[in-house]
């Protein structure tokens, strides 16, 4: 809407050219940004005008903007994904700041993220914890019925609530040590939790724990910092049941 | 040319079954000798992927995102359909397959409707078996909601979440098997070229959008899972990085596509606040369960608090003109009437683009909380965009561009008329017409992917001898030539306009002119103007960096050079089809009160475009279409 007010902003940016390169702060200016402008949106302004001036624009991952993909991946003022409760960065808009403000803008750090360039790193190792037992072993076609098993509905509810992970890794990126849990626990719950899941659950949770590990995550010293990163919010629930499963597991 | 699709012949019930048992089935211990490319690892991709891999085929997996589980198939929300009839209401196959035939105008193969209606039943019980989490009742069974342009009760759903439910289960097999090693996935990779060699699809030519060095991959059968193309028109409810590129490139070598002005809008989008606007963004139809869509009956009444306007004042148009199916009326139906409303001056919000969508009804009749339950992302997503509560006050919605059901041409095996060129989910023009039903696009990608690539590519590879072409064949190294020029020319323009301001250009033309209503004038002036636009772009872009590092600009000008010829081809094809039809709407082909003419006498065919250059005009392949199980009959949702 043309009729609005524009805010002029302070961007601090991080910017690294590629893994080897040590990566600096630099300051850019944000014009003509109306609230209606996603945080996104703003930062496309700014590439705008990099571009025409002949310089490097920011890169950063994003693709679907709407908060489902998780490919989207920045800390905004020391807050993954903004700090704007239940948003990622690509839901996040600019009515959530001032006109004058000064914004910090930086790739998520982990030791398990490293980064490629700017605000893009690499979550492969997220990839490969699915992969050590995120599943279950069906096989395509030979399985029963939909309704052979019936799922009481609280059970299918709490599941669900598990499986709105979208993958990102702000829980990693908020987490002081850099830990995976709430990621891996969201969805060894999940499966966990639905009667489908359960016959893999003693392999399932030693495995994907120990994928998690290897990819060089943190442990969890319960600061509860990836449930107040995370843009579904993903309960810390999660992480309690995997490693309740992770003790039955060693009994198994 | 006249296109065979080589549908089976005899009853259409035993049609899918025949058809499977006279496939050549590949020996068991022959399988992992043969290799097969997949690019794209949405619902479609990596369903395929999984499957292939696990039955002993090898499969190297890409996809442009940094990992499968990302793919535009994850912002699915509203449900997939299946012929379960669960609810006991009168569904079956051949009434999923009549809603399907009719949805689509009468312009869909019946034997390719009739498998997907089929194999939709699969669909559901494989998900249920991976731990996708679908919505259940009290007693623990699998839940339905009602989706337009049905009178039954047969979408499956998890919250407002069931694309992105559905994905993660398709990639969780797609991940056992890279863990089992039948799959290689090479993720941040873009496919900027298909290989054919002798007239047969022998590999890919990627860009590594992280080095960005150009890799060469060679196998005994291609197949594209890569999406649609919708982002034509700039603004869609796409996300930024789906293109047609991989179809287009495959169309350059040879691969016809089929139908590419079948495009659907959809009716309940939120609607566009500014020109920075770089996306529209979706709410599911299944709002439209629950929610009345009205605007004022009286202009002056627009810019009041809509709690202001009585009931009395308001024009409840779909109920009003389609009384059996009210607000479910099928999407292009329901986007036309809007965009008629707003025509008519009687749009709301911003811009007068926009009508209400409204809970106050259901919320009085069921509660607040049981339409939090129900839709309560949705809401929760609304009110992120456009900071208003949408339990408190209507929301506003607009029609957006969401799903192409246009696509490379395929027979019923889903090979291209290139041998070895498969094409699999939205990329593919098969099933849905010239209109798609909500919830059935999941069901297509998943039915493509596990249940039916599975079966008909063996039918194709028991033909070749596997590893006769390699990557050190000299088609390789001129693929690979030839996109390093391409992408050397977009560096080198160094012009005055970025890559976005084109792709706007475009969009803005797609949008007014081969949008919701086409007519003769403004497709003449879409052919014209196109061209133009993309001979500016050629000498005016400006792209900046190099080509052999991560560089964001170059692959999105990648994207929109091929948009800027596609365009062109989606607006001749609109030109051509002197009849509406589904979301093809003709002005000049209407009927008295306004609804689409179709014209079954010279139109009842599926139209596949030849390229034949740039300059050139392309070359219309016509295959005919007949209908035998489902009859011919005038669409009617009144
Ligand atoms: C917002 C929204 C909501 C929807 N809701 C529903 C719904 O409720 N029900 C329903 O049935 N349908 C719905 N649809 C439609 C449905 O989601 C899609 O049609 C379907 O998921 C497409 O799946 P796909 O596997 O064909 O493609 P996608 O999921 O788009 O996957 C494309 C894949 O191809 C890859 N790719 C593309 N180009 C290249 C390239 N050049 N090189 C390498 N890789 C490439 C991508 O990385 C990705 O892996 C919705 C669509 C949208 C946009
Ligand atoms: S748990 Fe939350 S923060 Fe962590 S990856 Fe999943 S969605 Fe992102
Ligand atoms: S871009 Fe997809 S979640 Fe943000």
């Amino acid at each position: 809407m043309s009729d609005h007010k524009t805010m002029t902003l302070t961007l601090i940016v991080w910017r690294q050219k590629n893994a080897n390169d040590p990566g600096k702060f630099a300051t850019y200016t944000a014009t003509n940004i109306t609230e209606h402008h996603s945080f996104l949106e703003m930062l496309d302004c700014v590439n705008e005008d990099l571009i025409l001036a002949g310089k490097e624009p920011i890169v950063f991952d994003h693709d679907c903007r709407e908060g489902i993909c998780g490919m989207c991946s920045q800390v905004i003022n020391g807050a993954p994904h903004g700090g704007q409760d239940r948003t990622t960065v690509c839901q996040l808009h600019m009515r959530k700041f001032k006109d004058g403000d000064t914004i910090y803008i930086e790739p998520w750090r982990a030791r398990a993220f490293p980064i490629i360039r700017d605000l893009i790193v690499d979550r492969a190792a997220l990839d490969t914890i699915i992969q050590a037992g995120g599943y279950t072993s069906c096989h395509t076609g030979g399985v029963p019925d939909g309704n052979a098993v019936l799922i009481p509905k609280p059970i299918a509810e709490e599941a669900t609530d598990a499986a709105e992970c979208i993958g990102c890794g702000a829980c990693v990126a908020g987490c002081p040590n850099g830990a995976a849990m709430l990621f891996t626990g969201a969805k060894v719950s999940q499966l966990a939790l639905l009667p489908q899941g359960k016959a893999e659950a003693v392999a399932r949770v030693k495995n994907m724990t120990a994928a998690m590990a290897e990819c060089g995550f943190g442990n969890c010293s319960n600061h509860y910092e990836c449930q107040a990163a995370c843009p579904k919010g993903i309960n810390v629930k999660f992480i309690a049941r995997m490693n309740r499963e992770f003790l039955k597991a060693q009994f198994a | 040319m006249i296109l065979d699709g080589k549908c089976p012949t005899g009853p259409i019930e035993k049609s899918w079954d025949k058809h499977r048992f006279d496939l050549k089935l590949v020996n068991p211990s022959n399988k992992r000798k043969y290799n097969i490319i997949m690019v794209g690892t949405g619902l479609a991709g990596a369903a395929a992927a999984a499957s292939l891999g696990e039955l002993g085929y090898n499969v190297q997996a890409f996809c442009y995102q940094d990992s499968p589980r990302r793919a535009h198939s994850i912002a699915a929300q509203g449900g997939i359909n299946a012929a379960k009839n669960y609810p006991s209401d009168g569904d079956s196959i051949l009434r999923l397959m009549y809603d399907t035939i009719k949805g689509g105008d009468f312009r869909a193969r019946e034997a390719d409707v009739w498998r997907l209606s089929q194999v939709s039943n699969n669909i559901i019980d494989q998900c249920v078996a991976q731990g996708v989490p679908f919505a259940r009742d009290y007693a623990g069974y699998l839940d339905n909601r009602s989706f337009g342009g049905a009178q039954v009760s047969r979408t499956f759903y998890s919250r407002g979440l069931t694309g992105q439910q559905l994905l993660l289960g398709a990639y969780s097999a797609l991940s056992r098997q890279i863990k089992a090693g039948t799959v290689t996935m090479h993720t941040r990779r873009e496919m900027l070229d298909l290989v054919v060699v002798d007239g047969v699809a022998k590999g890919i030519t990627v860009r590594n959008l992280v080095s960005g060095e150009l890799e060469s991959y060679a196998a005994d059968a291609v197949c594209l899972a890569t999406g649609g193309y919708v982002n034509v028109f700039y603004l869609s409810t796409n996300a930024k990085g789906c293109s047609v590129t991989a179809n287009w490139k495959a169309a350059k070598k040879g691969a016809f596509f089929a139908n590419p002005c079948y495009t659907q809008i959809h009716p309940t989008c939120i609607p566009q606040a500014g020109e920075y606007q770089s996306k529209l963004t979706l709410m599911s139809e299944s709002l439209r369960n629950d929610g009345r869509i009205w605007v004022p009956k009286k202009k002056e009444d627009v810019g009041k608090l809509p709690a202001e306007i009585a009931d009395a004042d308001r024009d409840y148009y779909l109920e009003r003109k389609y009384p059996s199916f009210g607000n479910l009326a099928p999407r292009d139906i329901s986007s036309r009437s809007a965009k008629e409303a707003c025509d008519a001056g009687l749009g709301v919000g911003p811009g007068g683009r926009g009508v209400y969508l409204d809970f106050a009804d259901s919320i009085k009749r069921l509660s607040e909380d049981t339409i939090r339950e129900r839709y309560g992302n949705l809401f929760e997503m609304y009110e992120k965009i456009t900071d208003e509560n949408g339990y408190k006050r209507p929301m506003r919605i607009y029609p957006a561009p969401h799903y192409a059901m246009g696509g490379l041409w395929v027979d019923y095996n889903l090979m291209s008329n290139i041998p070895g060129l498969f094409v699999l989910g939205e990329a593919n023009f098969s099933v849905h017409g010239a209109n798609r039903l909500g919830a059935s696009a999941l069901m297509q990608g998943l039915s493509d992917g596990y249940f039916v690539i599975p079966y008909t590519i063996g039918g194709y590879l028991v033909t070749v001898k596997p590893g006769a072409v390699t990557a050190d064949h000299p088609e390789f190294k001129k693929s690979v030539d030839d996109v390093k020029a391409t992408n050397n020319k977009f560096l080198s323009i160094n012009g005055k306009k970025t890559v976005t301001e084109f792709h706007r250009e475009l969009g803005k033309v797609m949008w007014n002119n081969v949008g919701m209503a086409r007519s003769k004038e403004s497709l003449t002036e879409a052919i014209k103007v196109i061209p133009q636009i993309r001979d500016e772009f050629w000498k005016n872009v400006k792209v900046s960096g190099t080509g052999a590092e991560l560089n964001q600009q170059l692959e999105n000008a990648g994207r929109v050079a091929d948009f800027l010829e596609f365009g062109e081809l989606l607006a001749r094809d609109a030109m051509h089809r002197e009849e509406s039809c589904g979301g093809h709407f003709r002005v000049e082909h209407q009927l008295p009160d306004g609804e689409a003419m179709r014209n079954d006498a010279d139109f009842s065919y599926v139209g596949a475009w030849e390229y034949k250059g740039n300059d050139k005009e392309p070359e219309l392949h016509k295959e005919p279409l007949k209908f035998e199980t489902i009859h011919l009959a005038v669409r009617s949702y009144k």
